[in-house]
């Protein structure tokens, strides 16, 4: 489904700031993959999703979706194949616009643009089916601004957006770090069942060790821009908090060091 | 006075489609193009240059829309290709204007007195003396193009413009261009402003090479004028609100113009126009951030007192 090949992504090369973001990271993730990353600030994580999405280009190396190279794709082409939930909880949505405005350009990804009504009957009753599976109550509130919501609602709606015109890659970029623990709690269990029940590829980065153990059948581990440890699902199964770490600590030879992490 | 009223009424009209444009790119896409004040004179010039040429009213008009669109295309490209500042886009592009008006025009000023304009026919109609066939006419078209905005901005292309001055971040990511929607937007903008042009030199009888002096400032003062009037709203009541705005900034200065202790000249109406958008910019600002500390002021006091309350028992 997803292939990362050799990629590898400098910051300010060849300055007193360079910094190596990615170096030679490889990475296939299979049909209806769901793999958790961890590791510590400034290990990749975000560069390698903004890579994925095309936000960034990799300065060597390729990504391919569906054996295809995705390379020459801008962020707004790649926009057909990959949904992504940010972790700003304001990033996701448009605030001065409705409920069903924002779902509508949602349901518009990898179709034309063109001058057809963006809100009909139809395409109302569809969004409200959607929000129902939410259970949060927004089926009820389709012509409010976005504006006027919770990040927590907010984060709902933009998981909601960023799946149900089914992509063929879900990245999550700590989707629930800004959120406080109630609500994220509640964004990770939306996630869980989305992701199950629309078997979706999804590449899940988190600070919160627990979740990266419960979730998922995959569980990939990065620092100073590799991917140190990659853990299948038959042995993710055993995996604790605690042989997590500790096993981060022998490979890389230093603590992990998140200043948002949480043990679970 | 009944007659300067009107004439306020009926410039409030035809000016409203360039302020519509100027919402488009100061509210929807939050980017202040300055383009505005040359595109209006391209409008007129590319009406007038026409029309004094024996063209056809209407195609002239459709034609100095068409100039307006390539301008603001050019704006546009300037801004997001070339990532150009879109303050700095709009200046360049006004200055480039001027020396290709002065070329559409061939003469910094055209007349078009003893010449057929869209407005002949309605100007000899019977009620002429009260002019309401031209009021009504041009408060027609104005309503006419305020529905098609509207529409248009409720279209899937008219949702992926507003998200694109809304959040850009987000409208990409579901596969928006944001650079062409961007370009898109600053195109209508100056399309309606160049309009709005070609219809004033049809009513006033000439283009002038400097009519388009100040006409960003003036756009400015009616979305915000309207915006105070009816509230900053859905669409539908945003976009009427500049029309009203643009019709109350017509009547405003024509009657402060009238009002003889003031000493006003016409040449004051730059100086009043500034006045009105600084007013408009700053008391809002000022009555909310009083507002605020009034809100902690009592929010404070409610603390304390409960804190003081708890401290008892
Ligand atoms: N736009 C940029 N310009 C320069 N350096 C950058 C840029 N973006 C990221 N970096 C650097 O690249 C490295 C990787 O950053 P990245 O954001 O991918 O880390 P991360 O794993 O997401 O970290 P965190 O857990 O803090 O979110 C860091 O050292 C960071 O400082
Ligand atoms: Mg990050």
């Amino acid at each position: 489904m997803l292939e990362i090949y050799q990629v590898s992504k400098l910051f300010n090369p060849g300055t007193a700031d360079e910094k190596i973001a990615l170096m030679d990271i490889n990475l296939k993730l299979n049909e209806g993959d769901f793999v958790t990353v961890i590791g510590s600030n400034g290990a990749g994580k975000s560069t390698l999703m903004n890579i994925i999405s095309g936000v960034m280009q990799p300065d060597i190396g390729d990504v391919r979706i569906d054996g295809q190279s995705v390379a020459s794709k801008s962020e707004s082409e790649r926009s057909r194949w990959v949904g992504r939930v940010f972790q700003d909880p304001m990033a996701g949505t448009a605030p001065n616009m409705t409920i069903e405005e924002n779902l509508s350009m949602a349901y518009a990804r990898g179709k034309p643009r063109g001058f057809g009504w963006a809100v009909t009957g139809r395409k109302r009753a569809l969004f409200k089916e959607e929000l129902k599976r939410l259970g949060i109550g927004l089926d009820a509130r389709l012509r409010a601004k976005v504006g006027l919501l919770s990040g927590g609602e907010r984060q709902a709606l933009s998981l909601l957006m960023s799946t149900f015109t089914r992509p063929g890659i879900l990245l999550l970029d700590e989707h629930t770090a800004a959120l406080d623990p109630a609500r994220a709690e509640l964004i990770t269990r939306l996630t869980e069942e989305i992701v199950r029940s629309m078997k979706l590829t999804t590449l899940m980065v988190t600070h919160n060790m627990e979740q990266a153990i419960r979730l998922g059948n995959r569980l990939i581990m990065m620092d100073k821009g590799r991917i140190i440890l990659d853990i299948p699902p038959e042995r993710k199964q055993d995996l604790t908090v605690q042989k997590l770490l500790g096993e981060f600590e022998r490979i890389s030879g230093h603590k992990l060091a998140d200043d948002r992490v949480v043990l679970g | 006075m009944i007659h300067s009223l009107t004439g306020a009424v009926e410039l409030g009209f035809m000016y409203a489609l360039m302020a519509l444009g100027v919402y488009i790119t100061y509210r929807i896409l939050d980017f202040p193009d300055l383009t505005v004040d040359a595109s209006f004179t391209t409008g007129a010039g590319i009406a007038a240059v026409m029309i004094s040429h024996g063209q056809a009213p209407w195609l002239a008009t459709l034609a100095a829309f068409g100039g307006g669109l390539a301008a603001g295309i050019c704006t546009g490209l300037l801004h997001t290709k070339g990532k150009v500042n879109g303050l700095l886009a709009g200046i360049i592009m006004m200055i480039a204007l001027y020396s290709i008006n002065i070329r559409i025009m061939g003469k910094p000023n055209i007349s078009l007195l003893n010449t057929d304009t869209l407005f002949s026919g309605v100007a000899s109609h019977e009620w002429h003396d009260f002019r309401l066939a031209y009021i009504v006419v041009l408060f027609a078209v104005a309503i006419v193009v305020k529905l098609l905005l509207d529409a248009f901005l409720h279209t899937d292309l008219g949702l992926a413009l507003r998200a694109t001055g809304d959040n850009k971040r987000m409208i990409r990511s579901f596969g928006s261009n944001t650079d062409l929607t961007t370009i898109l937007g600053v195109s209508l903008s100056n399309g309606l402003v160049a309009l709005s042009g070609a219809l004033i030199a049809q009513d006033g009888g000439s283009a002038d090479i400097s009519m388009g002096i100040g006409m960003i400032v003036i756009g400015l003062a009616s979305v915000i004028i309207g915006e105070a009037m009816l509230g900053p709203k859905r669409v539908f009541w945003a976009t009427l609100a500049v029309v009203v705005g643009s019709l109350a900034y017509r009547i405003v200065f024509a009657l402060a113009l009238r009002a003889e202790f003031l000493h006003l000249k016409a040449t004051d109406l730059k100086l009043i126009t500034a006045v009105i958008v600084i007013l408009a910019l700053v008391i809002p600002t000022m009555s909310r951030s009083a507002k605020q500390k009034q809100q902690a002021k009592r929010r404070t006091a409610e603390l304390a007192a409960g804190m003081r309350g708890k401290g008892a028992i």
